[in-house]
């Protein structure tokens, strides 16, 4: 009976190789490993390195002014006076204005995206609307100054100040039509397409049955959407508002040619005002001063600050609450 | 039943509270569609603006020849800055993607994730800035390089999240047929599963050249200065290109000088339309082929 099962000779993993090509193989797998893992840390360093450079640009304007600097409202060159004061304002009230107006029209094209249009019409539109986001910031905001700064100064902003003047914030028109409102309108052009495309994929992924359950209970469209798609999406949605925020509050050149490049604080819409970015790129190539330069960077660093967390917070909802679908395009 | 007012003749509509429900569902109906609307329409005013004010100026002088009666320097120098930013940024990027698919743990795909979701969302004239202090800074001259650096910078995530999501799609069969030969893991990755995606790869980039193309921020800092009237393809020195020229014509405010940056602004779009466009194409056909 049981004589020695047969015993099978197991020739080890590649022994049929020659031992060069063996040691090429070793070779060759961890120089591909170390190469391949070289970049992924190019890509961790740049974001360290740049955090740093700009940071260090700003030193001689940080240890003058302090965290003062971040809301000091003076800004003259010929004096070597530096604050970001009105430019933080100019950059808050122009992001949240295109927040405001965007995010809603965003959402709502997610919406007719994804339930409303027809198969065909949403293959057509989607990829169009995310065109729109193709479109180069400058070619956007010469646009804006051609076109859109007369039409608001001949048509929108009377028409505003005559119905809703009694709020400070639509106060008298300027001549040019270079305004924090023409501002805000450009930015809302350039956050609808990211919002309403990242919508549009979350809304795609609420489970049909759920939106059937509810039709069948008797609730209409409008009910569906109000009861079930937005309340499952709705923190992914928050997570695109602010990665269209962080859009926002970063775009120079589309604003710096819109705005008028005012210099002062102002409650009217209608009145120039300035962002942080936009200051850069009008200020930068004629900086005056070592100070100037460095004030400039500093600007360069609160908008890092805002624009880094505004990021992460997006990142860290999309984690929290499982939104694979909530990334930057 | 024994409603005193139930009519079994009455025609069959709505009223009273499920009336008004049909209402308000009926208006965000209409409000969703004038979103879509209005999106499309601002697209349509842009775009046919670009296009009936930069025809006028587009003939082949204007393509071929530099200041005062074309824009040929700032078209090569474009070119020029955005084949040697797509030179840095591709290999990075694909051995970006290499890595995440073949080699990471899930925690180090986050990691990476992140940072590239953090590099995508960086402001354009963050990188200007950031360029500028290392590179123009020190050897106190604008070069086009120094633009190259920044656009890379742009591109680098985008060609890293295109490249790993084909890179995804090679099918496990493939690669399952290859380690069944006993071949090793680097032979297989660069003769199997790099060629299996490389349409997409290819296609990831160009969207991501035409996405850096039109970036004007990071230029006016880094190469600004130029002689529009002189051909270059000197990456060392400050390039004529584009976006920059569009930008300092608009900021002139001189008629004829909007004439040329219409023309321009029309090259620029329909190169990035097309670009665009067609990628997008490409790409959903060679994920289509992968995936079946």
């Amino acid at each position: 009976m049981a004589t020695a099962s047969p015993t099978v000779k197991v020739a080890p993993r590649g022994a049929h190789v020659s031992p060069l090509r063996r040691r090429l193989d070793r070779f060759g797998d961890r120089a591909l490993f170390g190469v391949c893992l070289a970049a992924a840390i190019i890509a961790a360093a740049t974001i360290v390195l740049v955090g740093y450079q700009i940071v260090h640009g700003a030193q001689p304007a940080i240890s003058k002014y302090g965290f003062a600097f971040v809301y000091e409202i003076t800004w003259q060159p010929n004096f070597g006076e530096f604050g970001a004061g009105v430019l933080l304002y100019g950059t808050a009230v122009t992001s949240a204005f295109a927040l405001l107006l965007g995010a809603p029209i965003a959402i709502a094209i997610g919406l007719f995206l994804t339930l409303l249009a027809p198969k065909q019409v949403g293959a057509v539109i989607g990829p169009l609307v995310e065109l729109l986001a193709a479109i180069p910031s400058v070619i956007l905001g010469f646009w804006g100054l051609l076109v859109l700064a007369p039409f608001a100064q001949e048509h929108l902003e009377p028409t505003l100040h005559d119905h809703l003047g009694f709020l400070p914030i639509f106060g008298d028109p300027q001549t040019t039509g270079l305004s924090v409102f023409t501002a805000s309108l450009v930015l809302t052009i350039m956050v609808i397409p990211i919002i309403a495309s990242i919508s549009r994929d979350l809304f795609q992924s609420v489970p049909p049955e759920l939106q059937d359950g509810a039709s069948a209970l008797g609730a209409t469209r409008w009910e569906v959407v109000r009861g079930i798609v937005l309340p499952t999406t709705s923190t992914g949605v928050v997570a695109a508002c602010i990665l269209g925020l962080g859009r926002a509050l970063g775009e120079a050149i589309a604003v710096s040619q819109v705005i008028g490049a005012g210099s002062h604080i102002d409650a009217n819409l209608f009145a120039p005002g300035d962002t942080l970015a936009s200051r850069i790129a009008l200020q930068f190539p004629g900086a005056l001063t070592e100070l100037h330069q460095a004030s400039l960077y500093y600007c360069g660093v609160i908008l890092l600050v805002l624009n880094l967390a505004a990021g992460l917070v997006a990142s860290w909802i999309g984690r929290r609450f499982g939104y694979a679908g909530t990334v930057a395009r | 039943m024994s409603d005193p007012a139930f009519d079994p003749a009455a025609p069959l509509v709505p009223s009273g509270n499920l009336r008004r429900r049909q209402l308000v569902s009926r208006f965000a109906e209409l409000g969703a569609t004038a979103a879509a609307v209005v999106a499309i329409a601002v697209l349509v005013i842009v775009i046919w603006t670009v296009v009936s004010r930069g025809a006028k100026a587009i003939d082949l002088d204007f393509i071929f020849t530099g200041a005062p009666t074309g824009v040929g320097p700032m078209l090569l120098g474009t070119l020029v800055i955005a084949l040697v930013a797509t030179a840095m940024a591709m290999p990075i990027g694909v051995l970006i993607a290499v890595y995440t698919t073949e080699y990471s743990g899930a925690r180090g795909s986050r990691i990476l994730k992140i940072t590239l979701d953090l590099l995508n969302g960086l402001p354009s004239i963050i990188l200007g800035l950031f360029v500028f202090i290392l590179i123009v800074d020190p050897q106190n001259k604008q070069t086009g390089f120094a633009g190259s650096v920044a656009l890379a910078i742009i591109e680098l995530p985008l060609i890293a999240r295109g490249s790993q999501e084909v890179l995804l799609l090679v099918p496990a069969a493939l690669r399952e047929a290859s380690d069944a030969l006993g071949v090793a893991r680097w032979r297989s990755i660069l003769t199997v599963v790099l060629p299996t995606a490389l349409g997409g790869i290819v296609t990831s980039t160009v969207l991501a050249v035409a996405r850096a193309a039109g970036e004007t921020a990071p230029l006016i800092l880094a190469t600004s200065s130029f002689d529009p009237k002189k051909f270059s393809v000197n990456p060392f020195e400050a390039l004529p290109n584009v976006p920059v020229w569009i930008y300092k014509l608009s900021e002139e405010g001189n008629p004829e000088g909007f004439t040329e940056a219409w023309g321009m602004s029309l090259l620029l779009i329909s190169f990035i339309l097309f670009a665009s466009l067609g990628a997008r194409a490409l790409l959903a056909r060679s994920k289509r082929k992968l995936s079946s």
